[in-house]
């Protein structure tokens, strides 16, 4: 069965076509990543497959399933999670619950169980720290365990909102650009980290992401966008080399 | 200083972190117990209203501090509170039975206040719970048939399995009992899921929602317990002034609630307390102060709103922390001692975020 795809996806803010009927499909465990000049509806498409902002067309298919019309935290319980592009984490919370919010879609427990925080909360708040912590071993994230967000570096809370992701155990993580931002050293980490999900954890990625080194290193697909419409798709190396994705990004050659 | 070393997980689920947390909430538990043999007759009043308003407190505390909702019309689900608890009293329900019925239909209406929340941010939520506690106020006063209108209700007093609840020591250990079940009920909801949902809706709701938080049902669930526990408060304030009209459920109380927050510190179950503590002490140190000023300002209408407006304003400006964050940084002094640096609360900016989805 296909594991996710768009099809025809498209969406209208008045008269602006920010996505203009994209079509495209994720094979399980292999690494997306959409590419394009700024603008070009990279980000929409993510807050599209997040539902949201409601599509003006289009369906998006997790195994087969609608997503359309679904209510926003509905996603995230199929198995899809994501990070943004100006990180939107927690801030006035520890990184350990940040973390642990990302374990919601796995709790069981029911509020008068909790208020009374009962042994069956007691176990599963257990269960719940020993998926975090796996997280933060992955990551590397001990040193910053008991630290507030409020105060740490970009950098750092750059891998704190991968890790949340990750926290959720998804079958298909949303990486929106998650090399901006980053010194070259960080986003050498980060390349190893999105292998290393692919890889040993066997999640799918779906990736927005402008720096071509990242995106040559770990995609096995791109997708390039300009101006809400796909124009080119296929490996790396093929996306790169296309005229018309250079076009979009340098302009084209003077009629001579 | 005290260094903690963790060695299992549990440490971090407990609800007493190590053993110097458990002596002192015993010292202080047991202190209240034998309130009654230490504390003079008009102290004892000042304990019942620090407790009601604690309740009451904690329930706004929920709504503020944790869930990052704003009400300006919690007076209101007091009134509910009260009013419930008095009317069924009257129809010669039993307490135990009163008291959940005020703190279920408080949470009622607090779901239908939530409603509009699903929709509203910052000051048009201020605006629109202001409105709703208006509208209450009114309710009560205009609805004579069952609340007694402008001239109020009398409040029978409590009768606990059989045994009239008379004195102040009985009335004192009822709440103080249900403010320590409330303090560990939310305190226990706080490092659960649901505790956690509330924190994630008030620092991000895109993200939150993109975590798998459902907004809507996580508010309205906020929204509720809230008023629950105000409605609480509110049948036991019923109960100890014994007679309730409307206009002791007006805007002004509202505004005492959401100072009582600031004050106490946003964010924080132990603010909840001490803010109710000290809106209950204030108007009394006032009414000492008095006695030393010139009778020009002494005698002057407003003199108690005037002062507790310039403490909220001191407070925001000076303190923003509460007084449960003056109380961390005097601890933390003496626990590092002499290492204290002035800085080490001071919260760096936030970095950008995005405007787009909000």
């Amino acid at each position: 069965m296909r594991f996710f795809g768009v099809e025809n996806l498209g969406i209208r803010f008045g008269g602006v076509v920010a996505v203009d009927e994209v079509t495209f499909d994720v094979r399980r465990g292999e690494v997306y990543t959409i590419i394009g000049p700024n603008g070009a509806g990279k980000t929409t498409i993510f807050n599209l497959i997040g539902l949201i902002y409601p599509p003006t067309s289009g369906r998006i298919v997790l195994q087969g399933r609608e997503l359309n019309g679904l209510a926003p935290h509905r996603v995230a319980e199929l198995g899809i999670a994501r990070t943004f592009q100006n990180i939107e984490l927690f801030e006035h919370a520890s990184v350990l619950q940040n973390l642990l919010i990302g374990r919601h879609r796995h709790r069981r427990t029911a509020l008068w169980q909790e208020l009374a925080f009962s042994g069956a909360v007691k176990r599963a708040e257990r269960a719940q720290r020993e998926a975090v912590e796996k997280v933060i071993d992955f990551l590397d994230l001990q040193h910053y365990r008991d630290s507030m967000v409020a105060g740490l570096p970009y950098g750092v809370r750059k891998v704190i909102e991968l890790g949340r992701a990750l926290a959720t155990e998804p079958q298909l993580l949303l990486l929106d650009e998650p090399s901006s931002g980053l010194n070259p050293e960080e986003t050498n980490d980060m390349a190893y980290w999105i292998e290393d999900i692919q890889k040993g954890l066997g999640i799918t990625v779906l990736m927005v992401e402008h720096d071509m080194s990242l995106v040559q290193r770990v995609s096995d697909r791109v997708l390039a966008l300009n101006e809400g419409r796909a124009i080119a798709e296929g490996t790396p190396a093929e996306v790169q080399s296309h005229a018309a994705v250079i076009e979009a990004y340098l302009g084209a050659k003077e009629p001579a | 200083m005290r260094f903690l070393f963790k060695t299992s997980y549990d440490q971090d689920l407990r609800l007493f972190r190590h053993s110097g947390q458990v002596f002192w909430y015993g010292l202080l538990a047991a202190v209240l117990l034998a309130a009654p043999w230490w504390a003079s007759e008009y102290m004892m009043t000042q304990l019942h209203f620090i407790g009601i308003y604690s309740i009451a407190g904690l329930g706004l505390m929920l709504l503020v501090g944790f869930t990052g909702q704003i009400s300006l019309g919690h007076a209101a689900f007091l009134a509910v509170g009260a009013y419930t608890e008095t009317l069924l009293q009257a129809a010669g329900w039993p307490f135990w039975l009163t008291l959940p019925c005020a703190a279920l239909l408080s949470a009622a209406v607090g779901i239908i206040v939530g409603l509009p929340a699903l929709r509203l941010k910052g000051i048009y939520l201020a605006i629109a719970t202001l409105a709703f506690g208006v509208i209450v106020e009114e309710i009560l006063a205009r609805w004579e048939s069952l609340t007694g209108g402008n001239s109020g209700l009398h409040v029978k007093p409590i009768e606990l399995f059989g045994a009239k609840l008379e004195g102040d020591a009985g009335f004192f250990y009822l709440v103080l009992a249900l403010t320590a079940v409330c303090c560990i009920a939310l305190a226990n909801l706080l490092r659960s899921p649901t505790g956690r949902a509330f924190v994630a809706l008030r620092d991000s709701e895109i993200s939150a929602s993109c975590m798998g938080v459902n907004l809507a049902k996580t508010k309205t669930l906020s929204f509720a317990l809230s008023a629950a526990l105000t409605g609480i408060g509110g049948a036991l304030y019923a109960h100890k002034v014994s007679f309730i009209s409307p206009e002791q459920f007006t805007l002004l109380v509202s505004i005492e609630l959401v100072t009582l927050v600031i004050l106490g510190g946003v964010g924080s179950l132990h603010g909840a307390v001490f803010g109710a503590a000290f809106i209950i002490v204030l108007p009394q140190l006032i009414a000492i102060a008095k006695d030393y000023l010139p009778a020009g300002v002494a005698g002057a209408a407003g003199l108690q709103s005037t002062v507790f407006g310039l403490v909220l304003i001191g407070f925001i400006i000076f303190e923003p922390m509460g007084l449960y964050g003056r109380w961390l940084k005097i601890r933390t002094w003496f626990e590092l001692f002499p290492f204290y640096r002035k800085g080490m609360f001071r919260r760096q900016k936030t970095y950008m975020k995005s405007e787009r989805l909000r």
